[in-house]
């Protein structure tokens, strides 16, 4: 983010002298209700980035605080900076312990979920067979009804498999739910590539798999990455199928760990740990984010949304 | 495994002639093994079957956990009409629908407009200086699992140690000293409504802000030299240019808004003062895994899913009607 000019519509025509070079070149008029307006912009979006901020920042600083000092003021800062809160977060609250199955559950299903979305994205786009439009009716299909349809009957799905309440109950359903996005994302991608290399490759004597993971897979690198991050955060943040599906407390998930503290509704909550938790919570998305937001922009602004 | 299998001597000879013919090798089928039908049978399994049966279910009086269910045809649904707290939940529903959508895509697009065009008229058009900037704070939100978002904002409006009140008081609004802005049925909508806009605004800018681009900056210029002030430009300008993006996310705003679950689970999960944020989601929730009415609460599920594609068509409907694509072009 480094240069204005990136983030602006059209770049290229005129504006390389920058403001201050091209100002006094207009009637003063105009320059008034030009700088007014643009005043104007400046505080609002000020205001809103102060709005996204301060919330995620007063819990940072408060998560350092005792709980007396919390239910004493909301602006003081910590008397004694101590990272308890942390400690009690990641141990009492079983933080800890619902930080380590999110990430199996989540690296096990985005995998899985990379791997299978891909292989059947590129079949999709590179075979003609019958059966194509109803495979991608299907996609549409688990992309358009909302998940509170299904929750029911995949809770008795997943009782009679015997994986309710397991961990690798909850990757088959997180595989199975974020399958249809990335097979409609990675299908556009792969139908991009051009096909003569793959039949290059088939007339050189390399078989179907190796066609696709030496070939097809490297090409489709930078869409598997967009979808990637894509799926990350949406499994990370994932709340209703593991609440529904997983409710013993050894597998809990981060996200329905965060819920319990609200669900105890105000009484004994240690507030210390919650905002220690929220911190722990947010800070592999932010990680995430701060790597990636371009990209992640990038995909927004190509159409993930058609 | 794929190197293995690739190299067995039934493939070797004659590539390009046993294309054609579609011999099947072991390659070739356990590749569209793997590839076709592990996956799709996962997905039929966990995704599609499960919609398919809450269609059966949901006629059902089924109560789950014992293998009775009787067929009761649509009194589910008749019952659901005279369900007051459903009903109550179905209004509050259709509320964030509307209000939701609406307010997030004004700001948004009023954001995307300040960071591309809303620059200064002289030299070329461009966005105000330090777009990137708070472009990439307010997408952040985005990024954040949306019950943490609730968490945190039901801390800021704690009526005692939260910070709004600290701010508010700060700045001499003593009345407002522990009033309870989830706790209260006047504020309590209107303040969960806020929190799901906030979470979405910044991603619908990045939305708006690609589609922006995507105008050709004589447009913008034109509408300058004949005197078209920001306001005008964005109403008869962008607004109309973009109006396919705008419909887009009309729709997937509208979804989210009337699902709404996480959201007032983290912060009011009993429903609000006076029912007053309950949403069918959270009915649906109730009554399924704690009340154990699986038949009554996947009834409930249909509904929501007809609402949803209503809501859907309704979209569509109004964008036909007031004027569509060619319109658009006549614009510009």
């Amino acid at each position: 983010m480094s240069a204005v000019a990136e983030q602006t519509g059209n770049p290229a025509r005129g504006d390389l002298g920058g403001p201050s070079a091209a100002t006094p070149r207009r009637t003063p008029s105009g320059t008034v209700g030009d700088r007014t307006a643009v005043a104007t912009s400046h505080v609002l979006l000020a205001f809103g980035a102060v709005l996204v901020v301060v919330p995620f920042v007063w819990v940072f600083l408060s998560s350092f605080k005792t709980t007396q000092e919390i239910l004493a003021s909301p602006f003081s800062l910590p008397a004694d900076p101590s990272l308890d809160n942390y400690v009690n977060a990641w141990t009492d609250a079983g933080i800890g312990r619902y930080f380590l199955n999110t990430i199996v559950v989540v690296g096990c299903a985005l995998f899985f979920v990379m791997l299978l979305g891909a292989l059947t994205a590129y079949v999709l786009a590179r075979f003609r067979f019958p059966g194509n439009t109803v495979i991608y009716n299907l996609m549409l299909a688990g992309l358009t009804f909302p998940v509170f349809l299904a929750i029911v009957p995949l809770f008795f799905v997943l009782r009679n498999a015997g994986l309710l309440n397991t961990l690798p109950g909850l990757i088959v359903t997180y595989v199975a739910f974020a399958f249809p996005f990335t097979v409609f994302f990675l299908y556009s991608f792969f139908r991009s590539l051009p096909h003569e290399v793959a039949e290059a490759a088939q007339v050189d004597g390399a078989g179907e798999w190796r066609t696709f993971f030496q070939i097809m897979l490297p090409m489709a690198r930078p869409g598997m990455a967009s979808v990637a991050i894509f799926n990350f955060l949406g499994l990370w943040n994932q709340f209703l199928l593991p609440v529904a599906l997983n409710t013993e407390t050894d597998n809990y998930v981060l996200t329905q760990g965060m819920a319990q503290f609200a669900s105890q509704a105000g009484y004994a909550v240690d507030f210390g740990a919650l905002y220690a938790g929220v911190v722990m919570t947010v800070i592999p998305v932010l990680v995430v984010y701060v790597f990636f937001q371009r990209r992640l922009q990038g995909s927004v602004a190509q159409g993930t949304f058609r | 495994m794929p190197p293995a299998t690739a190299r067995r001597p039934g493939n070797g000879s004659g590539p390009a002639r046993r294309r054609r013919r579609r011999q099947i090798s072991f390659d070739k089928a356990s590749f569209f093994a793997v590839a076709l039908f592990l996956p799709l049978a996962v997905y039929v399994v966990f995704v599609i079957s499960p919609f398919a049966q809450a269609v059966y279910f949901s006629m059902t009086d089924w109560s789950g956990f014992t293998a009775d269910m009787a067929f009761v045809g649509l009194d589910n649904f008749a019952r659901l009409l005279g369900d007051d707290k459903f009903l109550r939940a179905a209004m509050n529903s259709a509320l964030l629908a509307v209000v939701v959508p609406t307010v997030t895509i004004v700001i948004a697009i009023a954001v995307a407009t300040m960071v591309t065009v809303g620059g200064a008229t002289t030299g070329g058009v461009r966005g105000v200086r330090g777009a990137g900037f708070y472009r990439v704070v307010s997408f952040f939100p985005y990024c954040v699992p949306a019950i943490v978002i609730g968490l945190v904002w039901a801390q800021v409006y704690d009526p005692s140690r939260g910070l709004l009140n600290g701010v508010l008081t700060g700045i001499g609004l003593d009345g407002m000293a522990d009033f309870p802005w989830l706790g209260d049925t006047r504020t309590a909508m209107g303040a969960s409504m806020f929190v799901i806009v906030w979470s979405f605004v910044g991603f619908y800018t990045v939305l708006f802000v690609a589609a922006i681009k995507g105008v050709p900056g004589e447009i913008y210029e034109a509408a300058r030299l004949d005197g078209a002030g920001r306001f005008r430009t964005a109403v008869s300008i962008t607004v109309p240019l973009i109006r396919d993006n705008v419909r887009t996310a009309w729709i997937y705003l509208g979804i989210a808004a009337i699902d709404s679950f996480v959201y007032m689970q983290a912060m009011n999960p009993g429903g609000g003062p006076g029912y007053s944020t309950f949403v069918i989601s959270q009915d649906l929730y109730q009554t399924a895994f704690s009340k154990g009415q699986f038949g009554y609460a996947t009834a409930m599920g249909v509904v929501l899913a007809l609402v949803t594609l209503v809501f859907a068509g309704a979209v569509f409907l109004v964008d036909r009607i007031t004027g569509g694509r060619d319109d658009v072009r006549g614009h510009a």
